[in-house]
């Protein structure tokens, strides 16, 4: 399977746990695209953290405005509805429980629901911009990403890396599988229809909770 | 009163090496990219610049960083710009990354006269050391002390000649927080209007937090 493909299948398994009506918003890269896979009739509201809601599709050419951005600066546009505000306020609707599910990608998550994706030390340190405070203030932190790097699990008992929030994350949506962080550790929920729960299981580092597993419907 | 209205030239005649100065800005989208010439061309060096992020190498804060006149940043994100990256590494430049909503929150705590903000945004992380924690009803917090700064460097759509600023869609973002943190408040508008012309309701940054108005020097048309 592509890795275009493989995107495609988690930002498609992604959108099914958005509701209609939902505040949302979305990190840069992969989870963007899980706008292009909103199940029929389910209508959201997309936050775009420098400054707006109401974030729509990217512009047609010569139609971009240097003003309109989302937050990895590609141009995009404002739908009808939509309404602008500062970055105290952006922040606000973040941190302050007024988005009901987050998208992010990660280089590793852990049984506790701890997730790292900010840096690497002393090879890439971007910055965490906004994702802090999107995992600690958003209702739902779903974490879209490849289930292993390089073939190695990205899944693991512990972060290994610096931490951008400790025991936030709610639910997993890899290539392979769903996975929801529980009290109780990580249970398996779906498996991907081309691969088995012992496949599953092998690209995992952490424990799994492994009970009436369904097939990941992509 | 004078006139706030003045050139880039004047308006940051008083900055001086070693300042700290607040840029506004979200990936150079509102950042105020004539006054950030007006730097350059002063060559005011050693300066600690308080911003969203870094921008591009070629673009807006970045082009302060790859002319080496900042000693300090204190940003969210540095990775659009590899030069702040490669300073941060070699020494350089001293590089403190702040969560963006706690940057917004700190600007705005000392624009506000608050002694700081608590949140909960960093607890359990590396932005945690180094600051007291603080339980409230049984949930921990990071108490983050407030943002202040000598200049801050804005960008607005418009102003009235009294320096009353209107934003433009996700040029606002750390804009109007900056206006109101630092001891001397330059804009940078795309342009001016005359006193009434735009309404008390739709101001967006009252014109007393503004010092200086500076006319954009050129705006592409059509937006």
């Amino acid at each position: 399977m592509s890795r275009d493909i493989k995107r495609e299948h988690i930002a498609k398994r992604v959108g099914m746990e958005l509701a209609d009506g939902m505040v949302v918003n979305l990190g840069i890269g992969m989870p963007t695209l899980v706008a292009n896979f909103l199940p029929a009739g389910v209508d959201v509201l997309f936050q775009s953290e420098n400054g707006f809601v109401g974030l729509g599709p990217a512009p047609s050419a010569g139609q971009q405005d240097k003003d309109v951005t989302n937050a990895g600066g590609q141009p995009v546009t404002i739908l009808p509805g939509g309404a602008c505000f500062d970055s105290a306020m952006s922040f606000a609707i973040i941190r302050g429980g007024h988005v009901d599910v987050t998208v992010l990608g990660a280089l590793e998550v852990d049984e506790r629901g701890n997730l790292a994706n900010w840096m690497v030390p002393g090879k890439i340190v971007p910055g965490m911009g906004g994702a802090m405070d999107l995992t600690v203030g958003a209702r739902k932190v779903i974490v879209a990403m490849e289930h292993t790097a390089k073939g190695m699990p990205k899944i693991l008992r512990q972060c290994t890396l610096p931490l951008t929030a400790k025991a936030q994350v709610d639910l997993i949506v890899t290539d392979m599988a769903v996975i929801e962080v529980t009290k109780e550790g990580l249970v398996l929920r779906e498996v991907a229809p081309d691969t088995t729960v012992q496949a599953v299981i092998e690209a995992t580092e952490a424990t799994l909770i492994v009970k009436d597993v369904a097939v990941m419907p992509v | 009163m004078p006139s706030k209205i003045t050139t880039a030239a004047a308006a940051l005649a008083a900055l001086q090496d070693d300042m700290t100065i607040m840029i506004g800005g979200f990936l150079c989208v509102g950042t105020p990219e004539g006054l950030v010439e007006e730097v350059l061309r002063k060559g005011t060096k050693d300066l600690t610049v308080i911003g969203s992020d870094t921008s591009f190498p070629e673009r807006g804060i970045g082009k302060l960083i790859v002319a080496k006149r900042v000693k300090k940043v204190m940003a969210s994100h540095i990775g659009t710009n590899p030069e702040t990256g490669r300073q941060m590494h070699a020494g350089e430049t001293e590089v403190v990354l702040v969560p963006q909503g706690t940057l917004a929150e700190r600007v705005r705590a000392a624009g506000a006269g608050l002694g700081g903000v608590l949140t909960p945004t960093g607890v359990g992380t590396v932005v945690e050391e180094g600051k007291q924690k603080i339980a409230v009803d049984g949930r921990e917090f990071l108490l983050e002390k407030p943002l202040a700064a000598d200049f801050a460097l804005i960008k607005a759509h418009k102003a009235d000649e009294k320096g009353n600023l209107v934003y433009r869609r996700a040029a606002r973002n750390f804009n109007p927080l900056m206006a109101m943190a630092a001891k001397i408040v330059v804009a940078e508008v795309e342009q001016i209007v005359p006193v009434g012309a735009i309404d008390p309701d739709e101001v967006m940054t009252p014109g007393l937090f503004v010092t200086y108005v500076v006319k954009e020097a050129v705006h592409e048309p059509g937006h």
